[in-house]
């Protein structure tokens, strides 16, 4: 099978074609300000008296048009139940689902113009490619001249029209992927909504088609809605993420926002590696708070809401942030002792003992060919930027 | 694999694999010399009595004739000795195909919602179903065929409630009519279609509706052209496995049929009871068999030749 990244943007552009002309290249400036879904206060309860499970617990969501939109969290966040609500297959406890403006949260899922992909795919086993694709369209009740043109450039965009008179048991994982994404996309849905998708293909495959479903977003101007446990997938493709947890949204944001300004300890903590210090704020100058840290030391981290002299805060510094040098023997430095460092290719990461015994991870970039800058057991100072460390607001 | 050339093989593995077919052989003696003994033997030795005379008092003489199967399809006159084409037998066949034709659509009529029912309820509840499915199968077929005859007989239970509802004011007759075999053939063989369409259902993939539902097809929709389809082998397995002891019936026609309506099965018996003609007998459950037989043969090929079409 042909494996490629190139952009077809004359399908892509046909595809969208009853959609506003769009730069297919995407341009953030042309994005769309028209909310596409807006979820208000949407609660599902499964179950009945003692034994119910709150799995989503009065959420809001507003994504937007032409939106690549991430539902990110660990497992049982109720990530997959916000996108089955959308889509009807569950019904509401509360709460209203809105599409572009029209209430959707009670209408059984034919009724919905929106498309998902499922997990496993869930393709119709008995049918052809082909046949697979058309469904919704014939469903829909389209021509069937149209059926064929609109099921041959679908196909074509995913690079499956050599396959489509296949079956699905006689496609890989990765070919029963592109035929379950033409699928959907062959109704031109308004909102397309992908239930982790990449989670059964391999991982050099998975890192293709994040590339390639960013790029087939882009080119159709669809609303993406996607799940995912993997930060890293959701870091890569996504305009916004929301990071779930227990049912609640934790926190909604570009990746950039979510990474580098983290909103509590959960978001800190799920998404990429962090250290987590215990500080004071002993006086706030120009913007930053100069806090006291473990053992003394001096940590300076930028002001947020909620800072105040003498309050105690927990800071979020993270690993590649932070660089070790010889102790100068300062006031105020932080120190500690290095343990055994865990090689990981392209960095190495350096657990560091502090005096109070809490060990703070260290990422030195294996720039040098792995020569270590430092051995186990020297005592070494943490050195980083005054913003590095993010005040988490709890 | 045969133009693979092979290795010489130590002679520890070529001893080992000598002992695994010998073990292999010898679990699968037991099951042989049973179906020899007790299926292929019978089979061989009606179809060598459809081909013999009969005598007098039942048995057989040892005198080739295919007489009994010239019986079936001629009738002798008693003056001229000549061969007159008869349709009495065929009927008697033709009766009980339709028979037992609509007693299997009605099984899959009540069926297939039974099962759906079944395999969609949580695991606790679903075992109880599927024993409450069996229940009437720890008890006699005899005896629950003469229970449905007391329920549905003129003077039974059935007829005295819709009387007593006012529903009907003469009772209706349903004991020794085809509706009430109809009623026996279903109630005795219902639950050898709804459990192998259960299994079906169960094993069913309902991510599949979902996905069905989403692409916008509604309930009905799905049913045909999702769930219908991939349950198939299922709904396959269990008309059969009522199409055919329904065709064979004896029981059922003999008891609700009061006789008078003669079926396969009742022929047959017939002829090795009063009427002490074995070969004939013979003859005709061998026609019976053939009959069954070829449209096993017929359906297997349609089904073959429909997946390479498919491919």
């Amino acid at each position: 099978m042909k494996i490629s990244t190139a952009s077809h943007p004359t399908n892509a552009a046909n595809l969208s074609n009853d959609r506003r002309r769009r730069d297919s290249r995407g341009d953030i400036g042309a994005r769309g300000t028209e909310t596409a879904v807006a979820v208000e206060s949407v609660t599902k309860i499964y179950g009945e008296g003692a034994r119910a499970v709150r799995a989503l617990d009065a959420v809001d969501l507003l994504i937007k048009d032409n939106e690549f939109f991430t539902l990110l969290g660990p497992s049982g966040c109720g990530k997959t139940t916000m996108l089955r609500c959308i889509a009807g297959f569950e019904h509401l406890s509360a709460g209203r689902i809105l599409l572009f403006g029209d209430e959707i949260g009670h209408l059984p899922p034919d009724k919905r113009p929106v498309n998902t992909v499922f997990q496993q795919y869930a393709l119709f086993p008995h049918m052809t490619v082909r046949a697979n694709v058309s469904f919704g369209l014939r469903m829909l009740r389209r021509p069937s001249a149209e059926i064929t043109e609109v099921v041959d450039r679908v196909l074509a965009l995913v690079h499956m029209e050599q396959l489509a008179d296949r079956r699905p048991n006689q496609l890989s994982g990765g070919q029963q992927q592109r035929v379950a994404l033409a699928r959907a996309l062959a109704t031109q849905p308004k909102v397309l909504l992908l239930d982790e998708p990449l989670s059964a293909l391999d991982l050099k495959l998975r890192q293709q088609m994040r590339l390639e479903l960013k790029q087939l977003q882009v080119e159709t101007g669809i609303t993406f809605i996607f799940v995912t446990h993997d930060q890293e997938e959701a870091l890569t493709m996504s305009d916004r993420i929301a990071v779930m947890s227990e049912g609640h949204v934790q926190q909604i944001g570009t990746p950039e926002e979510i990474y580098e300004r983290p909103i509590n300890h959960f978001v800190a903590d799920f998404i990429g590696q962090t250290n987590f210090l215990e500080a004071e704020i002993e006086r706030i100058e120009g913007g930053f708070a100069i806090c006291r840290g473990p053992g003394g030391a001096r940590v300076v981290a930028k002001v947020t809401d909620g800072c105040d002299v003498g309050k105690r805060i927990d800071l979020s510094i993270r690993p590649e942030k932070i660089s070790l040098a010889p102790p100068s023997g300062e006031q105020g430095e932080l120190r500690g002792i290095v343990e055994r460092p865990i090689y990981l290719g392209t960095d190495t990461h350096f657990p560091v003992r502090l005096d109070d015994g809490m060990i703070m991870l260290v990422r030195v970039q294996n720039a040098h060919g792995g020569n270590q800058p430092v051995t186990v057991g020297s005592a070494v100072a943490l050195n980083f930027d005054a913003g590095a460390a993010w005040v988490l607001v709890d | 694999m045969a133009d693979v050339v092979q290795p010489a093989l130590p002679e520890s593995t070529k001893r080992r694999e000598r002992a695994q077919r010998l073990l292999r052989a010898t679990l699968l003696m037991p099951s042989l010399l049973t179906i020899t003994a007790f299926l292929v033997a019978p089979l061989f030795i009606i179809l060598v009595y459809s081909f013999l005379t009969p005598g007098t008092y039942g048995g057989v003489i040892w005198e080739f004739t295919p007489n009994a199967y010239i019986q079936f399809l001629f009738e002798r006159d008693i003056f001229d000795d000549s061969l007159v084409f008869s349709t009495a037998y065929l009927g008697i066949y033709g009766r009980s195909f339709i028979q037992a034709v609509v007693s299997t659509s009605i099984c899959f009529l009540i069926g297939f919602p039974t099962a759906y029912f079944i395999a969609t309820r949580p695991v606790r509840q679903k075992n109880m179903w599927v024993l409450l499915v069996t229940v009437p199968y720890w008890v006699n077929l005899l005896i629950r065929t003469i229970a449905m005859l007391f329920l549905i007989r003129d003077e039974g239970p059935l007829n005295h409630t819709l009387i007593w509802l006012g529903a009907i004011s003469d009772p209706i007759h349903i004991a020794y009519t085809y509706y009430g075999v109809g009623i026996g053939l279903v109630y005795s063989y219902l639950p050898f279609m709804i459990l192998p369409i259960y299994a079906t259902i169960e094993r069913f993939d309902f991510r599949l509706v979902e996905a069905a539902r989403d692409l916008y097809a509604d309930r009905w929709t799905t049913m045909w052209r999702i769930i219908l389809p991939l349950c198939r082998p299922g709904i396959v397995a269990g008309s059969l496995l009522v199409f055919i002891p329904s065709l064979g019936s004896f029981i059922a026609p003999d008891l609700l049929g009061g006789g008078k309506n003669l079926m396969i099965g009742n022929l047959i018996a017939l002829q090795f009871q009063g009427s002490r003609n074995w070969p004939f007998g013979s003859a005709a459950a061998m026609i019976l068999m053939t009959v069954v037989l070829v449209t096993l043969v017929f359906y297997a090929r349609q089904q073959s030749r429909a997946k390479v079409r498919l491919h």
